[in-house]
């Protein structure tokens, strides 16, 4: 984003009602019971887009070369962004457990709006004309 | 092809339109690396037989934006912008942070290589493999942060929608000129992202010359693959650990040196170098941590040290003020230099002085000359138009520094020049010898480090015997050790990670994984790492076409670095001539150059550089 500083990562959140796993007319996605990562079937998938647009992170998004849709499958349940972020001692990203009072919604915001809050709190007033 | 390249550069002629590729043969890309090397070769390739006629801010210069093969994989990417330097009239390697060289691999291409001169204001756009010259005439005069914001808002709806299955991205990596580089002034950085410069060489001036306003990169493709992934990986974690080690920098950046250097090693410069020492308290780190910065950890890409530190002035006369850091050479330069103590003021000279588009090093130090000579009555509030620039005078040093990016004016047409060129004219105007004031080796001005205290990491030598001038990032000690900048600058990497020695020889190991060689250390400071300096040398020693630089009379410190300090804990101290010209001769002789300082035909020769031997025969004639 334009922000100087503001560098937004951008991940999936594991929305507790799936759109994307709803919203693919192929039956590509589903939920891995075990880590409720969304998981892709790469012979169903035709990169139609659909669960992008379902998205409310717009974090899938297909490969450059191949015709198949990529989403975060949480590394098997040992997601090394997460890892690599606590060893660095940054604690930027963490993983967050299931549990049913834990709205997933809160999590997933678009990298617009992340940016936006996060140049407000860096530059104040300021923050509008550097977006 | 060799692991970390993409296997192609783009050779883009200005003055025609024409968009080429160009593609270097292994063996050369095994002798010369990258940035820094590989410039130094194509710059001595295709001009090198008419060096001393090259005008650098002419045609038919070239301006070189090169990656390295370490770039991207090893810690901390950087650029290469480099071409016959219009500081020095020889080649000075000049590297900037970003994402640009990782966008620019990602899109296949390892390199840019400018010559002649678009008709009128022009930017380069690279999408992949689809590259286009495009018009940036309403671009004109804009200042840094300006031209970011719009050409980015320019390029990303389009980007968007060309590559709208890859969702959301990343706005696109850019290099840009201010206002001084559009103006030719010779202290102009490249520019790229928010206030981060490629600054010594005086590139922006280049592409300044070249009507080029910016050069924008976006790949959506995979980095090149690497010759061995594996071993790569484990060498990741490696530099990942020592980054972290790294601790007070981490923490506390190049930032909270402003006091600390001055106080503790007298070697930051205060008032255009007049002394090296202050105890303003006002300039401690705890001011610039507590009051400004808003982010403390700050990494360009595949940087695990994050030294950078965002800084805002949220209150007070500078209100509205960003720049990162500033880091500790922008904190001296534009602070105890030109006598402003207040960390807000810095700040706000920092954030004007990349919105111009001037070196921060450079630029600034021309800035303090000047208020030196307005001290010393030598420029008149008449020579000035009006102005007159006292030290701590953050209000006038924002005048001189537009005026000087404008040229508006004699004097400020002068400095425009840069200090040493403006010296050398003002004391023929003015029939006093103002060269003393002028804190510059080979036409670069130095860094925020002095040698007269012998505390800091710079000492004899450093700057007189480099063949990048005032470079403080690329400075001498003893011709074999110091050839580590130079492979830095070279495999196109961030340096810090090597501070206090830490790396061993883990750059070489991770070359070895990332290209599939045979390079080692050894290998490089013996061979590899020479070949490059004796080039860098020998266009030096040609110069052309206003100055020549005079072999071992111009291997000298500037003539300030031999008065004694006037104040401080080291008082009374100076630079020691009898040990610089011993240390020089110990240089000379380590590096292969004859007492002359002309490298010597029979080392040139065994390095296989016959066409570097012919051209200096001219200069060994004399």
């Amino acid at each position: 984003m334009l922000v100087p500083g503001a560098e937004i990562p951008h991940l999936c959140a594991q929305c507790d009602n799936y759109p994307c796993v709803k919203s693919c007319p192929f039956d590509a996605l589903s939920v891995d019971e075990k880590t409720s990562a969304v998981k892709v079937n790469a012979k169903k998938c035709t990169a139609c887009g659909a669960c992008i647009r379902a998205c409310p992170g717009k974090i899938p998004h297909i490969h450059p070369k191949k015709n198949v849709i990529l989403i975060c499958d949480l590394c098997n349940g040992n997601p090394q962004c997460a890892k690599i972020c606590t060893e660095a001692d940054y604690r930027a990203l963490s993983v967050v457990r299931e549990a049913k009072k834990i709205s997933h919604k809160l999590f997933a915001k678009t990298p617009e709006e992340l940016t936006e809050m996060l140049a407000e709190n860096l530059y104040g007033e300021k923050a509008k004309e550097l977006i | 092809m060799v692991g970390g390249y993409a296997g192609k550069f783009l050779d883009i002629d200005l003055s025609s339109g024409k968009i080429g590729e160009t593609k270097f043969p292994e063996e050369t890309l095994y002798k010369y690396v990258g940035g820094r090397g590989l410039g130094a070769r194509i710059l001595w390739d295709r001009l090198g037989s008419k060096w001393e006629s090259v005008d650098p801010l002419g045609p038919e210069n070239l301006l070189l934006v090169l990656p390295g093969p370490l770039t991207g994989y090893f810690h901390g990417a950087r650029i290469c912008v480099t071409g016959k330097s219009p500081q020095s009239n020889g080649i000075v390697g000049s590297t900037a942070s970003g994402e640009f060289p990782v966008e620019l691999k990602c899109a296949g291409w390892d390199g840019i290589i400018f010559s002649g001169r678009a008709k009128s204001l022009v930017y380069l756009m690279i999408d992949d493999e689809k590259v286009e010259i495009r018009d940036a005439r309403h671009l004109q005069g804009i200042e840094g942060k300006e031209t970011l914001r719009k050409l980015t808002r320019d390029v990303k709806g389009e980007l968007d929608k060309r590559h709208a299955r890859l969702g959301i991205q990343k706005e696109p990596a850019m290099l840009y000129i201010g206002p001084a580089g559009e103006k030719a002034v010779r202290t102009a950085a490249v520019l790229e992202k928010w206030s981060h410069a490629a600054g010594y060489g005086g590139y922006g001036a280049v592409m300044g010359s070249k009507n080029l306003k910016a050069i924008v990169a976006k790949g959506t493709g995979p980095m090149p693959k690497v010759a061995n992934p594996e071993q790569m990986l484990k060498l990741m974690k490696e530099t990942e650990k020592i980054s972290y080690a790294m601790r007070g920098t981490r923490r506390w950046g190049t930032g909270y040196a402003g006091y600390e250097v001055g106080a503790g090693s007298s070697s930051e410069p205060v008032r255009n170098w007049q002394e090296e020492w202050h105890d303003e308290k006002t300039m401690g780190g705890p001011n610039f941590d507590l009051r400004l910065w808003v982010k403390r950890y700050w990494a360009d890409y595949g940087c695990a040290l994050a030294c950078m530190k965002l800084a805002v002035s949220k209150a007070g006369p500078y209100k509205g003020a960003i720049s990162d850091n500033p880091d500790y050479e922008l904190e001296a330069y534009l602070g105890p230099n030109v006598g402003v103590f207040d960390p807000a003021g810095v700040l706000y000279l920092s954030s004007l002085i990349e919105e111009l588009g001037y070196s921060g090093i450079n630029g600034s130090n021309t800035i303090a000359f000047a208020m030196e000579l307005f001290q010393r009555k030598i420029l008149t509030k008449e020579d000035l138009g009006g102005l007159e620039p006292k030290w701590g005078d953050v209000k006038s040093i924002e005048a001189l520094a537009r005026r000087i990016a404008a040229r508006k004016g004699k004097f400020f047409n002068i400095l425009a020049e840069g200090t040493y060129r403006a010296a050398q004219e003002i004391s023929k105007i003015k029939g006093v010898d103002v060269t003393k004031y002028a804190v510059t080796v080979k036409g670069v001005e130095i860094g925020a480090h002095g040698t007269r205290s012998n505390m800091d990491y710079t000492k004899d030598i450093c700057y007189a015997c480099s063949v990048q001038g005032g470079d403080h990032t690329s400075t001498v000690f003893d011709g074999y050790n110091d050839l580590e900048t130079v492979f830095a600058d070279s495999g196109v990497y961030c340096n810090v990670i090597g501070w206090g020695g830490g790396l061993g020889d883990l750059q070489w190991r991770f070359l070895r994984a990332v290209t599939g060689w045979k390079t080692t250390e050894k290998i490089w400071k013996t061979t590899l790492g020479p070949r490059i300096v004796h080039i860098q040398r020998a266009a030096l020693l040609i110069g052309g076409p206003d100055i020549k630089w005079q072999p071992v009379k111009d291997d000298d410190n500037p003539k300030r670095f031999y008065d004694p300090l006037p104040s401080g804990p080291y008082k009374g101290k100076t630079t020691d001539s009898a040990f610089v010209k011993q240390r020089r001769t110990d240089y000379y002789k380590t590096i292969g150059w004859d007492e002359n300082g002309i490298p010597k035909s029979s080392v040139l020769k065994k390095l296989g550089l016959e066409d570097v031997d012919r051209a200096l025969e001219k200069a060994r004639g004399k």
